[in-house]
């Protein structure tokens, strides 16, 4: 048996944006375990309802992540609207879903970018980013922000989106996908990119499902899940399939997130053609009283929000369950048997965002 | 794509019977989705939600206790419930018993012990 030695991971490491720590117990190159130690920037966010009234804690739950902020304050306000029971205008729920898909395709394409940095490919991840960068623009000129935008409130949306604009949207979205067409061939031929990609941190269909593993990193283990099958926003009326990989591997989930990238695009495509006419919030009155709990599909995976009210401005309770919480069990399977040189593209196949799970 | 959305399932229980239907959900086939604790009235509020990934059911068990009731840990169903199972033990101080991978406070390195039980 090869002697056992422990190499510690993060929390700075040139891979990770955010900290993360592990403890990697090695057998020559390979991981035999890995245990996780979280908690470097916890910032207690949700305690923060004791401070702050029902509608400003919008803005805080936006400030849970920067690149799914979007998504956090619309999970936030549809638990407040369920509790309230408030219906949001047709076209507040269109709106909500073009800017929640908007989000996906920056977040993925931000993900492509750093994977491509990961495994050395820089001008693969140039390519990336300035595809992102039109999704950005997109933001500052629909919203006035570009990754905090707060136009969700309860009851719809604070912002329209005129004409002239929502064609901008399409016209920006078909370049985007024109461009990513290019770059999906890099990613999915490149014997480059394959000979780090495939077969490397293999997670089954079963333990992805006993893990309890989200988002793409599931679907990418041949999982059926997406929450937008609960029809929440505007989903309902919209016609799309889970995008799902048999590959079990990095490959796969490369492969999954830039198919969900095509897959958002075509749902904007959508919603401008569907757009109703008509009101983009509705008026709320009164306090919440009561509990709920909402599920919504961020770039990551299921999020879980929970608001519990008792009829005063101030909630009892909020809770966020971040997809990267429920995905860390899941990446610590992979790690075994891993190569050492391979964990920092592995921590990256999840899509971690620790800012979401130290919410 | 069929849309299914289901009215969430609420019930309650008490410690003991905890295992028992975490077992049976486990033996459906039921994927754990999060574990939250809330402090209110002076009584700790435990909500295990589980969901059907095929129909979008979601079940939510809920345990109302006094501060100091022990629990025990799912994480022999649920292995990858220690993150929720620690999470309520530093932040709410929840008396959670036997858990697989138990960080013993240290999992969010907090200056102050359950800061979010109200003072």
């Amino acid at each position: 048996m090869a002697k056992q030695s422990i190499i510690p991971f993060g929390p700075q490491h040139p891979v990770l944006p955010e900290p993360i720590h592990l403890d990697l117990v090695l057998e020559d190159e390979k991981v035999v375990e890995a245990i996780p130690s979280i908690g470097f920037v916890h910032r207690g966010l949700e305690s923060l309802v004791d401070k702050k009234d029902f509608n400003e804690m919008t803005y805080v739950i936006e400030r849970t992540c920067g690149i799914c902020s979007f998504m956090h304050g619309m999970g936030y306000c549809e638990s407040i609207e369920k509790i309230m029971q408030v219906e949001v205008p047709n076209r507040g729920k269109y709106l909500r879903t073009i800017w929640a898909e908007m989000s996906r395709v920056h977040s993925h394409l931000l993900w492509l970018g750093l994977l491509a940095d990961a495994f050395g490919f820089e001008s693969l991840f140039y390519q990336c980013w300035r595809m992102r960068e039109k999704v950005l623009d997109l933001f500052e000129m629909t919203t006035g922000g570009r990754c905090i935008f707060s136009v969700n409130k309860v009851g719809g949306v604070l912002k329209d989106i005129d004409d002239v604009m929502l064609q901008t949207i399409k016209v920006t979205m078909d370049d985007i996908a024109a461009d990513l067409r290019i770059v999906r061939k890099t990613f999915m031929k490149d014997y480059t990119v394959e000979s780090r990609l495939r077969g490397v941190g293999i997670l089954t269909k079963e333990q992805a499902h006993n893990l309890g593993a989200a988002g793409p990193f599931a679907r990418a283990s041949g999982i059926k899940m997406d929450m937008r099958t609960t029809g929440y926003a505007a989903y309902g009326d919209l016609d799309f399939d889970i995008i799902t990989s048999d590959e079990c591997d990095s490959y796969g989930r490369c492969e999954v997130r830039i198919n969900e990238i095509f897959q958002a695009i075509d749902l904007i495509g959508q919603c401008i053609d569907k757009m109703p006419k008509g009101d983009i919030a509705t008026i709320v009155k009164g306090n919440p009283n009561g509990e709920a709990f909402v599920r919504m599909e961020q770039p990551r995976g299921e999020a879980v929000y929970f608001s519990k009210a008792n009829g005063s401005k101030f909630l009892e309770r909020m809770r966020v369950r971040t997809p990267t919480f429920a995905n860390i069990p899941g990446l610590l399977e992979t790690l075994k048997g891993a190569d050492f040189a391979d964990v920092p593209l592995l921590i990256l196949t999840i899509d971690p965002c620790i800012s979401c799970t130290e919410r | 794509m069929e849309i299914k959305n289901p009215e969430h399932v609420l019930v309650e229980i008490t410690p003991e019977q905890l295992l028992g239907d975490v077992m049976a959900f486990k033996k459906q086939g039921l994927r754990l989705s999060q574990i939250c604790c809330a402090y209110v009235n002076e009584k700790i509020e435990l909500s295990y939600s589980f969901a059907n990934d095929d129909t979008n059911e979601y079940t939510n068990l809920r345990i109302v206790m006094d501060k100091d009731t022990e629990v025990c840990s799912i994480t022999e169903f649920y292995p990858y419930a220690f993150l929720y199972e620690n999470e309520m033990k530093e932040l709410f101080g929840v008396n959670i018993q036997m858990i697989n991978l138990d960080y013993n406070q240290k999992l969010y390195r907090l200056k102050d012990e359950t800061p979010f039980i109200k003072k």
